[in-house]
């Protein structure tokens, strides 16, 4: 027999009641505003490009910024903003796969340790330990180093070199909630772990997660572009903004913009994505209001 | 500090350093192609391959290989041999390892004397345009790739300016001006960046004493604002400044290895991407060991230095 319950009208539902709150939020606001420019930049930004990214024209080698090339040209007569244009879409792609693999990892196994505890919870952790125990960079080099170079490897190096946070950050939060009522009364019901931890603990539990999804997102737009800077990530003649960088290093002096514009991109993006997760953390996370 | 919690302490961190060498012993292993091929080139025939895999003990079972492996570093600090300078990579590490640290000891410094002063006038403020300001530096701290805040700080100071060397190491030893100038650059780059992140930290935690009953007591006393603020609140900041540093370390050593490779920085970071780019498997093992290990023995001196900072800080 299926139970109607009644929904109270005129109270909005706390989902609803939260979206309006962040959309009232300035941080988020502004950090939207970024990432959804960042999005179209991603979607479009080969249609838009005034210039093919990777057409060479060598009678425009090193031209300073101008009309006709608003970020200027590199060292082939690259139109540098068609480039940077570009560029998005390869962060914007790298970044959410990597993330995506990133959270489904890092949340199961969080998940599961925070729920079950005892010695699966010490197994899992401790594992964790260890893989936070490495400076980031040099897990993620040490990643590539094994797979081997290109943007797919670079997106598995992400993933694994951020998995423990979600680890650590959903464990948190699954701890704050599995001993509540609901979870109980679940338990109760005969209802199997499996069930209880993916259809109760964890959609009360969702509030960090997602703030750390948008600051994961700014940390794999850097990451990316680090290992592409180093040569192990994006490879040529994909324009990429790490890739850019590393390229206009050796013209600093003969044309500066070859190193100021993309690194602006890296640095507009991941702003966006710090002022969401900030904004969302205050919007979620009551222990978080006020702090700043 | 009870003792039970110190051994506690100390047996996690056997078992993570263990974590770690098994980690980094597995590089080789899961490594495609084999450090012989390496070492004799594609030419190599298959029988010359397997005659030194032999040789380097590639062929014995994998618990025996990392056995003898991490038995040679405790106890000769053998790294094995680099494949590309076929030299003992103990020496290339014992140069480079000093380079790193010190970069970070000065990277830190820079990072607490941008931090502290700017975390005290924003708390003194709290919504002032001072304190904007450090947010928007602190936000902007977060954001900046440091490898971009390398190029930009080489782009003033060594292509326009000219006052500072774009790359390249000098030891203390050839004094310290030559020293200070080779340093300045790469650990301003580190510095300011997680100088301006750990500003909001600093922030936080002196917002935090500031509004204690005791500091209140102390202004109704008649205490001078100088000597509240420096006996009562930078005192009862400290510990929650040096937990912040603790924390930043990891952003730091990280960041670190980045700036190690666009400032040509002889450390570990350097070595570790050299490593990768020439396949130098064993060189890259003992970089990412060596570097994990000191990251993971910095967090545990962090974690026990509160009590000795906090005498009411007990861990039983």
């Amino acid at each position: 027999m299926a139970i109607q319950t009644a929904r109270p009208t005129g109270v909005s539902r706390p989902g609803l009641e939260l979206l309006r709150k962040a959309l009232r939020h300035g941080l988020v606001l502004a950090g939207g505003g970024v990432v959804l420019f960042l999005g179209c930049l991603a979607a479009f930004g080969q249609a838009l490009a005034p210039y093919d990214p990777l057409a060479m024209d060598f009678t425009a080698r090193f031209a300073p910024p101008s009309l006709a090339h608003p970020f200027g040209t590199d060292d082939f007569g690259r139109d540098l903003l068609s480039r940077v244009m570009y560029g998005a879409r390869v962060s914007v792609q790298v970044a959410f796969i990597a993330v995506g693999i990133s959270a489904s990892a890092g949340v199961t196994l969080g998940v599961t340790a925070g729920y079950l505890g005892g010695w699966v919870d010490e197994l899992i952790m401790r594992v964790m330990d260890v893989i936070f125990a490495f400076p980031a960079v040099l897990l993620a080099i040490t990643v590539m180093a094994i797979l081997g170079r290109g943007v797919e490897n670079a997106m598995i190096a992400i993933a694994i070199v951020y998995a423990p946070i979600f680890a650590r950050v959903t464990r948190g939060a699954v701890i704050s909630v599995r001993d509540r009522e609901f979870v109980t009364a679940a338990r109760a019901l005969g209802q199997t772990h499996t069930r209880i931890m993916w259809a109760h603990v964890l959609p009360n539990a969702l509030g960090p997660i997602i703030v750390q999804t948008s600051l994961s997102l700014a940390f794999a737009i850097l990451a990316e572009a680090a290992l592409s800077f180093f040569g192990l990530g994006t490879q040529p003649p994909d324009p990429s903004w790490g890739r850019m960088l590393a390229e206009g290093r050796g013209f600093l002096g003969q044309a500066p913009w070859m190193g100021i514009f993309p690194g602006l991109a890296i640095m507009v993006s991941v702003l966006g994505f710090n002022l969401l997760g900030d904004g969302l953390r205050d919007v979620l996370d009551p222990r978080w209001r006020g702090r700043r | 500090m009870s003792l039970a919690y110190l051994l506690r302490r100390l047996g996690t961190l056997l078992l993570v350093l263990f974590g770690v060498s098994l980690v980094t012993f597995a590089i080789i292993p899961l490594l495609p192609g084999s450090p012989a091929r390496v070492t004799l080139g594609v030419q190599a025939t298959p029988a010359a391959v397997a005659t030194l895999e032999r040789q380097m003990g590639l062929d014995r079972p994998l618990p025996v290989q990392y056995v003898s492996w991490i038995g040679g570093i405790l106890t000769r600090g053998d790294f094995g041999t680099s494949l590309i300078s076929r030299q003992p990579i103990r020496g290339e590490v014992t140069r480079r390892l000093p380079a790193t640290i010190t970069l970070a000891l000065v990277a830190l410094a820079i990072g607490l004397a941008i931090a502290i002063p700017a975390g005290y006038v924003s708390a003194l403020k709290p919504g002032s345009a001072r304190d904007l300001g450090v947010s928007v530096m602190s936000q902007l701290g977060v954001s900046v790739p440091d490898f971009w805040m390398g190029i930009l700080l080489i782009l003033l100071f060594s292509e326009t300016l000219g006052w500072l060397p774009s790359s390249g190491y000098r030891p203390l030893s050839d004094g310290f001006v030559p020293w200070g100038r080779h340093v300045l650059l790469p650990a301003a780059t580190v510095g300011i960046i997680s100088g301006s992140i750990m500003a909001r930290f600093v922030r936080s935690a002196l917002l935090e004493v500031l509004g204690q009953d005791y500091v209140r007591t102390a202004h109704a006393k008649g205490l001078p604002r100088r000597i509240v603020l420096r006996k009562h609140v930078m005192r009862n900041a400290a510990i929650s400044i040096v937990t912040i540093v603790g924390l930043q370390m990891a952003t730091l050593l990280s960041a670190v290895v980045v700036v190690e490779i666009i400032f040509a920085w002889p450390g570990l970071g350097q070595l570790a991407l050299t490593a990768t780019l020439q396949r130098d498997y064993p060189a890259l093992q003992a970089a990412v060991l060596l570097a994990a290990v000191t990251f993971t023995v910095v967090n545990l001196l962090t974690d026990l230095s509160y009590t000795f900072l906090d005498p009411r800080v007990s861990y039983t």
